[in-house]
């Protein structure tokens, strides 16, 4: 029976030997990898994001006169098949470097392959501390600010509030467990005299809506923390918006102004949440003018905050190539330890004390406008500002 | 008080709308046996026509019209699909049609994406239940209050539909006893139709009905589909008065079990399953099940060990595959071990699937179990590799001995869901603790040793232990307990008839199924480097019985083939394509109905056919009784 | 001085399912070596005897002893332990199994071999396999998976695996059901041959009154649950209420019987 095994195992040889790639010896090629079919809703934008740089790159002459080709793969949102994927990009196809991931256990699976086989890894979306802080390694480096730079974004509006009594609805799982945490260590750090009187866990993904609504509305808080996502906030909206949990009552949460999440709700957006987000339409800088002029006539349609992820994720990476001069794992970490580069949320900076870049969120009020859910009176949060101080992040690193 | 109403109201409206899918679901099991695992792929589709239609029909009339013709077009597919896909493997081995179902709602979850993009689509609100009614300063929604009469007005009508029509009539005796029916002449393969149809509706509607509360996406299926096996196995299979108890009852225990354990709502039903299994083996509302006739098919080809020569050829083999370090690269050898530990895991199944008839679907757990077992052994006591590779697999060990206790105090569908429902609790823990086992986020950085670090001696390492494991199996296949295990799948009342302890054997087998998938789970987490609750999830395990199942489960070797065919597949697929699933599911479908008795069963039944027709008249033919338990 | 116990002893033995007395009180003794016909028309409640007997089947009250001993609610597998071997009435095999595996089965689990995990049991005791399956003329079929075996074959193979234990006592439910006249005679010429010659007390129902009258040491009549006549052939022929219920009505064999022949 195990002569099967080798025919198998000769025909695959064949067949990974035998397709040739358009990628020729001198490209410059980034292996990226994404939860393209467990989340086409955020990974399709971000694609698109990711190939108007590449575009770019290559049409302003490629990286020092190399062409830059990036080879794109699908975890199917298993941190197990992300392995794989980053193994086939480093072993088989060679990459320079490793980028993408949205999922933060595939980000922090991809960070622990890249750290084992010394690869560099540009990690996009993954949002968990941890793949900078507890579990940060020297080959890896992350572009969207984290869980906890969002929260601080968050608090620092929350404090202004003057409700005293609050609940949280959280999804039960690590990123959900530790936004709330966050949230509630610097919220009860700026607000002492604050109360947490409620909290409700529904399962990620799974939410049963009426029963935690209820529940929180019975606990009658003055405020709410809000950190599901996706289908559950539908239905968390939905349901709130029915039973009038948010009437008279403030709400604060996390991710909802991206128009990932914020679109979907169309006409039943709940108006007045402190929301972080990409309001696309309200940004009037020329370098997000640029971004947007392009992104739209190369797609006709307008960006998501994946589209921007996805696109600064290839433009940083082209940077770091650019400045090592290189692709020797450790060149391209003292290229990108400090580097500074221009985003369409303007400059930022990959830190060398935690390999976390500088980039921002925006955060202001949902509202309804058109029957459409947008973002108000956003303010953009540079990424510098919400990052503790560098003493207490060298003591959250273990020394590499 | 007021609260404590309208929690309980709010409960009985998502009864409803799980009671709906869940009755279709047991219909459909009572009368054809089939374990549908696409009806979640139904419910979502009805949800998604219905989105199609309600947004393009205008008025009250157009939502509803919508709706009702929704479940009816979903209804149509299910016909379509039961006529060419399922009519051809009703004769399959037991369990054969989960894994063409599960191939359906692979591609199902493929093509959605393809014709409706990948938003989350949110629907209108139902004309005329847009709001909320005040019942003492507690707000109900109206459309809750809907669905609230909604549940019993369809038990009510099936209820009719069961024992007013002659068609219910059949599908009641069908359900009681198959053989009987087709034997008074009626048309079987119309009931089968018109019972899938129905039950498909059901989902159908359930899903359609989902519009003015949900958001339509590309996951809702897997996010029902577990919810509803597990109310109809709690109700009783077959049993539509029984979906509907366990339905409010698991939706009441969620709406008031937040209340007090706002965190354990996930495990929550799993809990209440495990404990009905427990106290009543045939679900709340079910009878025990006349045992299922075994399917003539298994009888062609009696198991028998390798002779001599076939063992020479499976050594050459190994031998072969032992030398692919000399030419393939590394990604390749990473895939190899891959490979290589599926086909422990997958014959770890087999042995508890076909040689011991106990279809696990929650094998998962006691490989993922062996992966965390090298994880704590490691990261917390800091073990070398050697002796964590020793030790981990026991955490599978007992992990089984603790669940293959109870589990095998069942059998047939109800062993499976058990196994199921511990493989969920134990998942649900390892996501959720998580300052013990890093959650979701999981526990990196335990690469191997030095001495086993490199793709080729990783690869030699898993190659090894894989066909140790394979030939340790294969060798209790034909030793004195192996054939006490066939004993006991072929006939508890004749085993316990010549002094054997069915449950003790069937015990023991599960332990050693569990602790060899521990040892798979061990050496994945060292090829990883790291340990997530992925590996203990309801997809790994529902891989592990599609290998199974893909081989041939009636056949001794068949594991080894679908794991490899199937993992190597699947590999090079995601890597290929982002629609993976699409092809993939075509790739199952076609399968099952080109071998209808796996690959490996297909391929010895062609040679054994081949040698009858060789020696004329050898034989006398004999009709073949089936034995009944 | 005490009597030695007989072989098989019971009293009172009675059962019923709701408002059914499948058995009420029924009492008899077997000893060794003898051939006992326990008789009676379709759902007089023979099986349900059996199954009391070999702990099947819980009895509502009654005894039975073997050799002395309670065995009264033991588990068939015990049962079988103390020197009890059945056959069934619808036979109970292992059918994706070849007919030796089937006996290989009985003699592994005989030898206390059950979770003997790395033996060989295609070479376990193939010989007395072999052997016991000459004994009853199933030789020939060795090899054949046991689910391809006619309804008659089955019966012969299930008379095998009984034997595997070298029992004291067999219990045997219609054991010559499905096979042609002659077979039936030569099957109970063999099987009251086994048994004198090992001493094997034996228990059998059997609808075929020739086969009844040949071989039986004695007979008893049960009808309704109850025992209404019993003793030796010749007296239970002659016995009015007997011919009454049963034979009066010519009913040598029934008709559900021949159709589960041909099924
Ligand atoms: N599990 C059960 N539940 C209810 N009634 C039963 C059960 N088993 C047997 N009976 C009833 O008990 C009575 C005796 O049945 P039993 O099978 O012992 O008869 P029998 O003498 O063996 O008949 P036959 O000659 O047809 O084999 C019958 O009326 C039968 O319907
Ligand atoms: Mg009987």
């Amino acid at each position: 029976m195990r002569a099967r095994n080798t025919i198998v195992g000769a025909a695959f040889a064949l067949l990974a030997g035998g397709m040739a790639h358009s990628a020729l010896a001198q490209d410059i090629k980034i292996g990226e990898i994404n939860s393209y079919s467990l989340l086409p809703a955020f990974t399709e934008p971000y694609r698109k994001g990711w190939q108007l740089a590449v575009e770019e790159v290559n049409a302003a002459g490629g990286i020092n006169g190399k062409k830059l080709v990036v080879i794109s793969k699908d975890d199917g949102g298993k941190p197990a098949d992300a392995q794989t994927a980053a193994n086939e990009l480093v072993s088989s196809e060679g990459v320079a470097m490793l980028a993408g991931t949205f999922l933060s256990n595939i980000g922090l699976a991809v960070s622990d392959f890249a750290n084992q086989k010394k690869v560099f890894f540009l990690a996009a979306e993954p949002l968990t501390d941890a793949i900078t802080w507890s579990k940060g390694n020297k080959y890896t480096f992350r572009l969207r600010p984290s869980n906890y730079m969002q929260a601080a974004m968050l608090v620092e509006a929350a404090s202004k509030l003057p409700a005293k009594r609050w609940a949280t609805i959280a999804p039960n799982y690590e990123y959900g467990q530790s936004a709330v945490a966050v949230f509630k260590k610097l919220m009860s750090e700026k607000r002492p005299d604050i109360q947490w009187i409620d909290e409700q866990w529904p399962p990620q993904g799974k939410i049963d809506a009426g029963p935690v609504v209820q529940a929180v509305a019975a606990a009658n808080p003055e405020a709410i923390l809000n950190v599901t996502f996706g289908a559950d906030l539908v239905k968390l909206v939905r349901e709130g918006n029915t039973r009038g949990l948010f009437k008279g009552r403030e709400v604060v949460s996390f991710l909802t102004g991206e128009p990932e999440y914020l679109d979907p709700l169309k006409d039943e957006t709940p108006e007045g949440w402190i929301v972080t987000g990409y309001p696309w339409y309200s940004i009037k800088t020329p370098e997000h003018d640029a971004f947007l002029k392009a992104y739209q006539a190369k797609y006709n349609d307008y960006p998501r905050l994946g589209s921007i992820v996805g696109y600064q994720t290839i433009k940083s990476a082209a940077a770091i190539l650019a400045k090592a001069g290189s692709t020797d794992p450790e060149k391209l970490i003292a290229a990108a330890e400090g580097l500074t580069m221009p985003s369409p949320f303007g400059e930022i900076t990959f830190r060398k004390i935690d390999h976390q870049s500088t980039l921002g969120a925006f955060v202001g009020k949902t509202a309804l406008k058109d029957g459409k859910g947008v973002m108000v009176d956003s303010s953009y949060k540079k990424g510098a500002d919400y990052l503790p101080s560098d003493a207490e992040v060298a003591k959250l690193r273990p020394k590499d | 008080m007021a609260f404590y109403v309208v929690q309980f109201l709010t409960g009985l409206a998502s009864a409803a709308s799980l009671f709906l899918v869940a009755s279709g679901l047991s219909i459909i099991f009572g009368v054809t046996r089939i374990v549908n695992f696409a009806h979640g792929a139904f419910y979502m589709i009805g949800a998604y026509i219905a989105f199609t239609l309600t947004e393009r029909l205008s008025g009250a009339f157009g939502f509803w019209g919508g709706i009702v013709l929704a479940a009816f077009a979903v209804a149509l597919i299910g016909v379509i699909v039961e006529m060419v896909l399922l009519r051809r493997i009703y004769h399959a081995p037991e369990l054969f049609q989960l894994l063409a179902t599960f191939g359906l709602t692979l591609m199902v979850e493929d093509l959605v994406v393809l014709i409706w993009g990948p938003d989350d689509l949110v629907g209108r609100r139902a004309p005329g239940f847009r709001g909320a009614i005040d019942f003492f300063g507690q707000n109900i929604p109206s459309y809750d209050l809907f669905l609230i009469v909604l549940g019993p007005v369809v038990l009510g009508i099936l209820w009719l539909l069961f024992q007013r029509t002659r068609w219910g009539v059949l599908v009641r005796a069908a359900t009681q006893d198959r053989d009987m029916v087709a034997a008074l002449g009626v048309n079987q393969k119309w009931l089968f139709t018109s019972v899938f149809a129905v039950g498909v509706f059901l989902a159908a509607l359930g899903g359609a009905l989902q519009i003015p509360r949900d958001a339509v996406h590309h996951a809702m299926d897997l996010r029902i589909i577990v919810e509803v096996f597990v109310v109809v196995v709690i109700g009783g299979l077959g049993s539509i008065v029984g979906a509907f108890v366990a339905a409010v009852l698991v939706s009441e225990l969620n709406a008031f079990g937040i209340l007090i354990f706002p965190k354990i709502s996930i495990i929550l039903v799993f809990l209440v399953m495990a404990v009905v299994l427990i106290v009543r083996p045939w679900g709340l509302f079910g009878k025990p099940e006349a045992a299922a006739r075994k399917t003539p098919g298994l009888t062609v080809n009696p198991w028998r060990p390798l002779t001599s020569n076939e063992r020479l050829m499976a050594l050459a083999a190994l031998i072969v595959a032992a030398m692919l370090p000399l030419f393939a690269g590394n990604y390749l050898l990473t895939v190899g071990s891959e490979i290589a530990i599926f086909v422990i895991f997958a014959v770890s199944l087999h042995f508890l699937m076909s040689v011991g008839g106990l279809a696990s679907f929650g094998h998962a757990a006691y490989f993922g179990l062996g992966a965390y077992g090298i994880a704590f052994l490691a990261k917390m006591a800091g073990l070398p590799m050697i002796v964590c590779l020793l030790l981990g697999p026991l955490l599978g060990c007992m992990g089984a001995a603790v669940f293959g206790f109870f589990a095998v105090q069942l059998s047939g569908v109800y062993f499976a869901m058990l196994t199921l429902a511990f493989a969920q609790i134990v998942w649900s823990i390892a996501f959720q603790w998580v300052d013990v086992t890093g959650g979701d986020n999981g526990i990196l950085g335990l690469w191997p040793s030095s001495w086993a670090a490199s793709p080729s001696r990783f690869y030699w390492l898993s190659l090894g232990v894989a066909a140790l494991v394979t030939v340790a199996l294969r060798t209790m296949v034909f030793s004195p307990f192996g054939y006490a295990l066939r004993a006991t799948r072929d006939s508890v009342l004749r085993s316990e008839a010549i002094g054997i302890d069915a449950k003790r054997i069937q015990w023991t087998a599960f332990v050693i199924a569990g602790t060899t998938a521990g040892i798979g789970g061990a050496l994945f987490a060292y090829l990883k480097g790291s340990v997530f609750p992925d590996n203990l999830g309801i997809s790994l395990s529902v891989d592990a019985l599609v290998m199974v199942l893909l081989g041939g489960v009636e056949t001794v070797s068949g594991a080894v083939i679908g794991a490899i065919i199937y993992k190597a597949l699947n590999i090079w697929l995601v890597s290929q394509t982002d629609l993976s699933k699409l092809v993939l599911g075509g790739f199952i479908m076609l399968i099952v109905v080109v071998f209808p008795k796996g690959i490996v069963g297909t391929l010895e039944m062609l040679a054994q056919r081949r040698k009858k027709a060789s020696p004329p008249g050898s034989t006398l033919l004999a009709k073949p009784i089936e034995s009944a338990e | 001085m005490s009597v030695a116990p007989p072989l098989l002893a019971v009293e009172g033995l009675t059962k019923s399912y709701g408002g059914i007395h499948a058995v009420r009180g029924v009492s008899f003794s077997l000893r060794a070596g003898e051939i006992l016909a326990l008789i009676g028309p379709n759902g007089a409640g023979k099986s349900t005897c059996f199954d009391m007997l070999n702990g099947q089947n819980m009895p509502d009250s009654g005894h039975v002893r073997l050799l002395g001993e309670e065995i009264t609610g033991r588990k068939p597998r015990e049962v079988w332990r103390l020197g009890v071997g059945r056959t069934f009435q619808i036979t109970a095999t292992f059918a994706t199994m070849t007919v030796r595996e089937n006996v290989q089965v009985a003699l592994i689990s005989h030898g206390k071999q059950l979770f003997n995990l790395f033996g060989s049991a295609p070479k376990f005791d193939r010989d007395e396999a072999g052997r016991l399956l000459e004994l009853v003329g199933m030789g020939g079929y060795a090899d054949r998976p046991c689910g391809e075996l006619a309804y008659g074959d089955l019966k012969r193979l299930e008379l095998a695996v009984a034997l595997a234990n070298q029992p004291k006592l067999l219990l045997m439910d219609e054991p010559t059901a499905g096979m042609a006249p002659r077979e039936r005679v030569e099957l109970m010429r063999l099987t009251a041959r086994i048994a004198r010659e090992k001493s094997i007390g034996v228990l059998f129902t059997e609808h075929d009154m020739d086969v009844v009258f040949e071989h039986a040491d004695r007979i008893l009549v049960l009808n309704r649950g109850t025992l209404i006549a019993e003793g030796s052939p010749a007296e239970v022929r002659g016995n009015p209420q007997v011919q009454a219920v049963y034979l009066g009505e010519g009913l040598v064999y029934d008709a559900r019987h021949r159709e589960g022949a041909s099924t």
